[in-house]
């Protein structure tokens, strides 16, 4: 316990000491909910294009309380799956998981702290970002708020999973920062978290439903639009972070 | 004395790769052994088996009367180490890495008194990546020593540090040895091992090939020496039937006799008899590098 807080104390510290990264992590989930509400946020129910096609979009929710709790998963994913996994890989390449391992640092110890910071990093992107789009896009608030930070806390932990699990199989640093960016577009852009899914082609809405994201932006949209909790996505959710966990624990290299 | 470390038959496969094949030596409490051998020779891949953290294919290993493969916790606590190609993040702090590593295991000497005794308190607060290699070193090395360990393992420390740093390096080592703990010494380079190692063990692809002191080893493996003097006209046939000579060669005025090492008083007693005697006798006898560089028959190079 010792050894997992001051790691995680330790980590928090350096990832401060980077500017960039910083900016990057907070500015993403806000420059996100500036041109995508640009973009799709206008867009009532019943009117524009999809209105005129006679096509029901975002089951018939403002575009704006749709996005919100969408983004949310987005502004996760942003920490989770491009600079987790690029960090862990280059940890590993540089050799300092090696120097952890000469001093019995047991691997949940590393893998835990990466969680944790991931997690404290991306809760502040995120409510950074509710805070925004509460303030200037005419966003609702949440229909069920408990509800909703119980769900943000489950597809918070998956995201970070799947990210861990990035972080563990990818061979070097190159290819994390590639496949984490391109999970992160994925995302954007299939999961119900950029075009609404009803405006998609046949094809790419089916790959959609089989994303692993697909089911956290649900996750989070329910309790956020209706008050409601969805189990049979839930129950996907968490077992997804039960399974990109343990494939993060078994591919686990300390070189 | 028991030995500190026991490796009994090790051996370790990677794929097609015999990496360690039937290696064993022993380390006794207070004294620099060497593992010395060629790049690839399994030296390093030795010493993560005895530290447990690799896990060999066969063979016998004691650390302190621990087994490192079921007893690895237990281990860690008295042993320290510093790693081949291990390193810190470039932004953490020589005060804040020493901070760290003491809470992992904590029972050391303060950290602050670690970072004083290897004179890093003046760079407490300058991050990793802005230390020269030297420093880079020495930070690691206190690292190792932070849970003030019985044994400590040296991997490869004065890779890539100029000649000076190489140095300054050696007389870390020479200190932990001086404080009274064990030091396993994993290195290519031969003058190091000379110059530090009581008792080393020769590794060439992947087997021991020699161990003892370094005086042992030139005893035991060196080809003899040479006799060498000046004998201008003089008729020197009757070297070659004194006992243990090899073959005697004349460049010039100079002979060249050469034979096992108890040639040198047979010699000299050999030209008294016949009323010679040379005023620039020389002997000339293999160096520690001479045996090493046979052992490995050359092929480092």
């Amino acid at each position: 316990m010792r050894a997992l807080g001051r790691l995680t104390a330790t980590e928090l510290k350096l990832f401060l000491r980077e500017p960039v990264t910083v900016l990057f992590t907070l500015a993403l989930p806000l420059m996100v909910l500036y041109v995508l509400n640009g973009v799709f946020g206008d867009q009532s129910p019943a009117g524009g294009e999809g209105g005129e096609a006679g096509l029901v979009v975002y089951r018939g929710f403002d575009a704006a309380d749709w996005y919100t709790p969408a983004y949310v998963a987005l502004a996760v994913a942003g920490f989770a799956f491009i600079a987790l996994p690029a960090h862990m890989v280059e940890y590993r390449e540089t050799g300092v998981l090696r120097r952890l391992q000469a001093s019995g640092v047991p691997r949940g110890v590393v893998l835990l702290s990466q969680m944790i910071i991931s997690l404290v990093v991306a809760t502040v992107g995120a409510a950074l970002l509710v805070g925004a789009a509460l303030l200037f896009t005419g966003s609702s608030p949440p229909a069920g708020t408990a509800l909703f930070f119980g769900a943000y806390l489950v597809g918070a932990v998956a995201v970070t999973s799947l990210g861990l699990m990035l972080g563990t199989v990818l061979p070097t640093a190159r290819a994390a920062q590639s496949v984490g960016l391109l999970a992160w577009f994925v995302t954007l852009f299939l999961s119900g978290a950029g075009p609404p899914p009803e405006v998609l082609p046949d094809g790419l809405r089916r790959i959609g439903e089989w994303l692993p994201m697909t089911p956290v932006v649900q996750v989070l949209q329910e309790p956020w639009l209706t008050g409601e909790w969805v189990v049979r996505q839930s129950v996907v959710v968490v077992a997804i972070a039960a399974v990109s966990a343990a494939i993060a624990w078994v591919a686990y290299r300390w070189e | 004395m028991s030995p500190v470390i026991a490796v009994d038959a090790l051996s370790k496969r990677y794929g097609d790769l015999q990496a360690v094949s039937d290696v064993s030596f022993e380390v006794h409490e207070g004294e620099i052994f060497g593992l010395l051998g060629p790049n690839g020779a399994g030296k390093t891949t030795s010493v993560e088996c005895v530290q447990g953290l690799r896990h060999p294919d066969s063979g016998h290993v004691r650390v302190l009367g621990l087994d490192p493969q079921t007893q690895a916790h237990e281990l860690r606590s008295l042993i320290g180490a510093q790693l081949q190609e291990s390193s810190l993040p470039h932004r953490l702090r020589v005060g804040e890495a020493l901070e760290l590593f003491s809470s992992f295991q904590p029972g050391g000497p303060p950290w602050r008194a670690v970072m004083q005794d290897w004179g890093l308190t003046e760079k407490a607060r300058a991050p990793f990546g802005s230390l020269s290699g030297g420093q880079r070193q020495r930070l690691l090395v206190a690292l190792a020593l932070v849970n003030n360990p019985r044994v400590v393992f040296l991997d490869e420390m004065t890779t890539g540090l100029d000649p000076a740093a190489r140095r300054a390096t050696w007389d870390l080592i020479e200190r932990i040895r001086q404080a009274g703990t064990t030091v396993v010494l994993v290195t290519h380079f031969m003058d190091e091992a000379h110059r530090l190692c009581d008792r080393l063990a020769v590794v060439n692809h992947g087997r021991v090939v020699a161990a003892g002191t370094p005086g042992d080893l030139v005893a035991n493996h060196q080809d003899g020496v040479t006799v060498r003097f000046t004998a201008r006209g003089a008729d020197t046939g009757f070297l070659a039937g004194v006992p243990g000579v090899r073959d005697v060669e004349t460049e010039g005025g100079q002979v060249l006799v050469r034979g096992a090492p108890t040639i040198v008083p047979h010699v000299g007693k050999a030209l008294v008899d016949h009323g010679l005697a040379p005023d620039d006798m020389d002997v000339v006898r293999p160096t520690l590098e001479d045996v090493y560089l046979r052992l490995v028959d050359g092929d480092e190079a």
